[in-house]
């Protein structure tokens, strides 16, 4: 693994698992970082900014996910997205 | 979860002649009850239930393709719909593109894994190519209905 790259295992909380609008919320954040993230799940790896590549790993709740950036912004974005997961995709006051 | 699993098959529709998303929700949904998969009196219902769903982020997920749904309690069990438009259909998709293939889905309040099945299904029959194609080509249900039959068959399983 590169100096560059950074990994976390985050666990899926919220009741419907990671369904198309977490997805949705997933890949936005992902997207503002320069860093690739790609998700793995039971081995599966896919791409962290594409919401068909996210939906494939079907998460349901209690799912755990390894999440691994790198790039220059890898530990920005892996603290942003588990922050995603400790908030259970909570956006504005909804929970997904 | 496989298309035949979830697909009401009597309300396929290659043509669709809605041009914009409510139209085009309505009329998938007006499909699924002509196939009787789906209750006269929940119509007005379902139609606004989805509508409120795409308000909080378009279920159009990119590459031409929507994933419109909701729950709703008047399914005993995941009921859903593959429509085509060849013009492509203002969606307010993810990534801007018109869209033209959707794949209507409806499940029952208390069956978050089957709907999270049936969208890994979708996207992960979505990722080949030719699948996506050879559906947006599609001129007939009878010709979905085949391509359905095919990807579940693994025809197009990677």
């Amino acid at each position: 693994m590169a100096e560059d790259a950074v990994f976390r295992t985050v666990v899926v909380n919220n009741p419907q698992g990671l369904h198309a609008r977490p997805a949705d919320l997933f890949v936005k954040l992902a997207s503002q970082y320069q860093a690739t993230i790609e998700v793995i799940k039971d081995g599966e790896r896919v791409d962290g900014k594409s919401i068909l590549a996210i939906l494939t790993l079907a998460a349901v709740q209690g799912t755990q996910l390894r999440i691994e950036a790198n790039g220059p912004d890898a530990g920005a974005a892996l603290e942003a997205i588990a922050d995603l997961f400790q908030r259970d995709f909570e956006v504005n006051g909804i929970v997904e | 979860m496989k298309f035949g699993d979830f697909v009401s098959i009597d309300a396929i529709r290659a043509q669709l002649a809605a041009d914009d998303k409510e139209s085009a929700i309505r009329e998938m949904i007006g499909a699924l009850l002509e196939a009787g998969s789906i209750a006269s009196g929940e119509v007005e219902s379902i139609v606004k239930a989805i509508m409120k769903r795409e308000e909080l982020g378009s279920t159009g997920i990119g590459r031409g393709v929507a994933v419109p749904h909701t729950k709703h309690p008047s399914v005993q069990r995941l009921v859903g719909t593959v429509a085509v438009s060849s013009e492509g259909i203002d969606f307010n998709s993810l990534d801007g593109e018109r869209v033209q293939l959707f794949f209507l889905l409806i499940s029952p309040p208390d069956r978050p894994g089957d709907h999270l099945r049936a969208l890994e299904n979708i996207s992960r029959q979505l990722r080949d190519d030719s699948f996506c194609k050879f559906l947006k080509q599609a001129k007939s249900p009878s010709d979905i209905r085949q391509l359905l039959d095919e990807a579940d068959n693994n025809g197009f399983a990677s």
